[in-house]
């Protein structure tokens, strides 16, 4: 892996970046978040894995949610990217209630998720899969050349099939074929898992270089390390409820691990 | 010679099997779906296409353009109207369902047509043949047929392959809940292999009822042989496809050279010898989602 | 809590209600060849066949998830077996019904080998590609009566009465006996073995439970079931003929009849065969429009309403004429051990009945 120039972290958070597509011009006149969700409970059949959680993020942010495994961290995500669906107006994105509407619609507004476990398309190659992930032809800052320089190491492996990728690789593809959709909202679910911590800090690299791109994130991991070291605000979500928020320095490791485990 | 003869006829077969068969593959490989009246709705087009040619008094071969434009629309609707209901980890429901849907076909259609026998005429086409010996010869349409078989296959891999559908398609057979999460729309795109598939299919109804007289029960037998091709190519290859089709066709052939009630059985016990010594086919797909 | 027992049950009241329901309906049946007419017995002959076969097919898709479309190769062969063994064996026609059964689930045993190789859909084929083995087999041998065929002339010189009424009885025998075969596999061991199965094989397998082995013996005792009906049902024709004995239809017949009914459940195939029956009476003069009918019907259902007419009449009022699921009752009126003091009401309601959901 080639290490990035360490000059390419920029400020993150600032109210800078691109407009997106919109043009900067708010629909709601609250000052709303780009993502707001509001009161949701969700599961799976008779399961309920969420209940009642609110949360926001503003455009440009990083938020980090992180809870132990069964918290409801990826339910959450599910709900905001489509794969769950709620009430309407429980999840909003950019002023707009988009509970009911399906994933694949919510990818043409600017929404993507990472998911967890990779999930690349095996039988198609890292090219292909880079072109796949820009179906929805959203325009934006990426495109395959502009991922290759992020993630070099994709670069030698263009041709190769997916499933031949090593672990990280896969993981670099993944967050990739992400960003081919050029969305203002990425949500990675769970990057770290099952990788080696040095896999994993070189992934973390690429972060600060996709927000400056102007691309909000939620990060989702079970691993507190890295989410809390990059991350502008933390929820942390136990058995389905958030139970603490905050910036990184309003909060202590103490407090984080009460969250955590539920003591 | 004569073998020889067998062989190339079988051959020549087994380009219309192929046809009859890309469909069927397409379908399972992107939505898991095994179309019980996949035969019967070959058939279907064989029945447009004979309504189509008595008034407008052209070719048959003309009518194929029609036939398939109608064919995938009823396609498209049956998959997003119907089909796509039934879709879900368990195969029942879709088996259930189109197992139904090849009843109904095969009962409308002997309701409306009678269970006499049809045929389209395509002219001299039909009869003429390029005699190389004595002993083989090359019919013109059985040639026109394997050329559009294998037009339609390579057509149908360029589509897969390189343009922006096609790799969503193998995208969802790898893996739909992720294709969804890239912004393919997987409603939208399993009516649109339905209707791939059954525009392909069409072709082969047409071709078929200008080869040989049709009546509204061939149908299951050319979902059997499709079938067959697809297991004897091995599951997800387009060429295999082909060439599983022309094998079945040759062991058709030979079987039916050594005795007429032995053609299609012989098909058959191929197929099962297949099943037993190479369970995956002979051309599987290598990388498995 | 000590008062409090488990008890597993599997009787319903609708169960309770049913049992001397049951045995009218029975007592009425089997006393028919005393009172009925001729086409009347026929007629019976024709449903409780259909009966039979549903109860068969649903053994093997509702239960084992088998989703065979080559269940005639088995009536077929049990056709074929009765009309040799009376013809060319010298076995009397009555007696050679079983031994159909038998030779149709033993040639079951190569098929599976062959077709246990496919999995959900391409399973569904390949059974009916084997069918179709069967019928150019038998098309091709001379002995068999090649295309077209023979007729059962020992059963002709049987007093026609006699005749009849046995065919019927007999017919009736293979209903009540595939009946009363699903409920006792399902309420034996290895009807929780199939349950198992059929909720998640992996599971299952991961429990110990031999998932192939179950398959394969559900796979033979309906091929067993398949075959002895389809020699009473040729028996009451009278003539055999390769096409009508291997055709699609009789998959057609079964498949419909317990998808309108209701997969994996016991009533259902019989509620499926009263309806596909009726359709089949009432349309009789329009030539094969109920096909269209009741394909339309079952297809539709197979998709929106998957447990069948039983399923949404069970989801209204609890009925259950042959409860083979368990039900765990936290009955406190169960004998209270002599410590428990009386301190609890007596008229608590009883412990609550709520059946385990079929969903699955």
């Amino acid at each position: 892996m080639h290490a990035h120039p360490v000059e390419a972290a920029p400020a993150a958070g600032g109210p800078n970046a691109s407009p997106g597509p919109r043009g900067g011009v708010r629909t709601s006149p609250l000052a709303e978040g780009l993502l707001e969700v509001e009161g949701v409970s969700t599961g799976y059949g008779s399961f309920r894995a969420l209940f009642d959680v609110s949360l926001h993020v503003d455009e440009g942010e990083i938020l980090a949610v992180i809870g132990a495994n069964g918290a409801g961290k990826s339910t959450l995500l599910k709900t905001i990217c489509g794969l769950l669906r709620t009430e309407d107006s429980t999840v909003r994105f950019d002023g707009r209630p988009i509970g009911t509407l399906p994933a694949h619609k919510r990818v043409g507004l600017g929404i993507s998720l990472v998911p967890e476990g990779r999930l690349v398309f095996p039988s198609l190659t890292v090219h292909e899969n880079l072109l796949v992930g820009g179906h929805s032809r959203r325009t934006g800052p990426w495109s395959v050349s502009k991922v290759r320089e992020l993630f070099p190491l994709l670069d030698r492996l263009m041709d190769k099939q997916a499933a031949h990728l090593s672990g990280g690789e896969q993981q670099a593809l993944a967050i990739g074929r992400g960003l081919m959709a050029n969305p203002r909202l990425l949500l990675l679910d769970e990057v770290s898992l099952g990788l080696a911590p040095i896999v994993v800090t070189e992934l973390y690299k690429a972060i600060p270089r996709i927000v400056a791109e102007g691309t909000t994130l939620i990060i989702v991991e079970q691993d507190i390390g890295q989410a809390v070291a990059v991350a502008d605000r933390i929820v942390c979500l136990l058995e389905g409820r958030v139970v603490l928020q905050g910036r990184p320095d309003e909060v202590t490791r103490e407090q984080i691990s009460a969250a955590y485990f539920g003591i | 010679m004569a073998w020889l003869n067998d062989v190339i006829q079988g051959i020549l077969l087994g380009g219309l099997y192929a046809l009859f068969a890309a469909g069927l593959s397409l379908i399972f490989g992107v939505m898991r779906l095994v179309n019980l009246a996949h035969g019967d709705l070959s058939l279907l087009a064989a029945y447009a296409a004979l309504l189509i040619v008595g008034p407008l008094d052209i070719n048959p071969f003309l009518s194929i353009f029609l036939v398939v434009l109608l064919v995938a629309v009823f396609g498209y609707i049956l998959q997003r109207g119907f089909l796509n209901f039934a879709l879900e980890d368990d195969p029942m429901p879709t088996i259930l369902a189109t197992f139904g849907l090849s009843i109904v076909i095969q009962n409308l259609l002997l309701e409306v047509f009678s269970a006499n026998s049809k045929g389209l005429d395509a002219g001299t086409i039909e009869t003429q043949a390029l005699k190389i010996t004595d002993q083989i010869s090359i019919g013109w349409f059985p040639l026109i047929t394997l050329v559009t078989s294998v037009v339609v296959l390579f057509a149908l891999q360029l589509y897969l392959n390189r343009t922006r559908m096609g790799r969503a398609f193998r995208a969802t057979s790898d893996n739909q809940e992720a294709a969804q999460l890239m912004g393919i729309d997987n409603r939208h795109l399993y009516g649109l292999a339905m209707a791939i598939a059954l525009g392909i299919v069409a072709i082969a109804g047409v071709f078929l009822g200008i080869r040989t007289t049709f009546n509204p029960s061939v149908g299951p037998a050319r979902l059997i042989f499709a079938y067959e091709a697809v297991i004897i190519g091995g599951l997800g290859s387009v060429w295999g496809t082909l060439v599983g089709g022309m094998l079945l066709g040759v062991a058709q052939t030979i079987g039916a050279h050594l005795d007429p009630g032995w053609g299609v059985l012989a098909g058959h016990l191929l197929f099962l010898a297949v099943l037993v010594l190479r369970p995956r086919g002979l051309f599987a797909k290598q990388v498995q989602a | 809590m000590s008062g409090r027992q488990l008890r597993v049950e599997r009787q319903t009241r609708a169960s309770r209600v049913g049992v001397p329901a049951a045995i009218i309906i029975l007592a009425i049946a089997v006393s028919l060849p005393l009172w009925g007419s001729s086409n009347l017995m026929k007629t019976g002959v024709t449903f409780l066949t259909l009966v039979a076969l549903a109860q068969m097919w649903n053994l093997l898709a509702g239960y084992a998830g088998l989703l065979s479309v080559g269940q005639q190769a088995f009536v077929g062969i049990g056709a074929y077996g009765v009309w040799a063994l009376a013809e060319k064996g010298g076995v009397h026609p009555f007696v050679a019904v079983p031994i159909a059964g038998l030779i149709a689930a033993a040639f079951a045993l190569p098929t599976a080998g062959l077709t246990f190789r496919l999995r959900g859909g391409y399973f569904a084929v390949g059974t009916w590609v084997v069918a179709e083995v069967f019928r150019l087999l038998v098309i091709n041998i001379a002995w068999l009566g090649g295309g077209s065929g023979g007729s059962i002339t020992s059963v002709g010189r049987i007093a026609r009465d006699t005749r009849e009424a046995a065919v019927y009885w007999l017919a009736l025998g293979v209903a009540v006996g595939a009946v009363v075969l699903v409920y006792l596999i399902l309420r034996s061991k290895g009807g929780l073995a199939l349950a198992s199965i059929r909720d998640d094989q992996t599971a299952a397998a991961g429990l110990g439970v031999n998932t192939v082995r179950s398959k394969l013996w559900v796979y033979v005792l309906s091929a067993f079931g398949c075959g002895t009906t389809g020699a009473v049902i040729y028996l009451n024709l009278l003539t055999v003929q390769p096409e009508g004995a291997f055709s699609l239809n009789w998959s057609a017949l079964m498949i419909f009849t317990v998808v309108i009914g209701g997969v994996g459940t016991i009533e259902g195939p019989i509620l499926g065969a009263l309806i596909f029956f009726g359709l089949q009476q009432v349309l009789s003069d329009y030539g094969s429009w109920y096909l269209v009918l009741i394909g339309t019907i079952a297809a539709t259902s197979a998709v929106f309403a998957k447990q069948g007419l039983w399923g949404i009449l069970n989801r209204r009022w609890t009925l259950e004429l042959f409860p083979v699921r368990r039900r765990v009752d936290l009955d406190s009126d169960a004998d209270p051990p002599a410590t428990e003091p009386d301190a609890q009401p007596t008229d608590r309601p009883k412990g609550s009945a709520s059946a385990p959901s079929e969903d699955g």
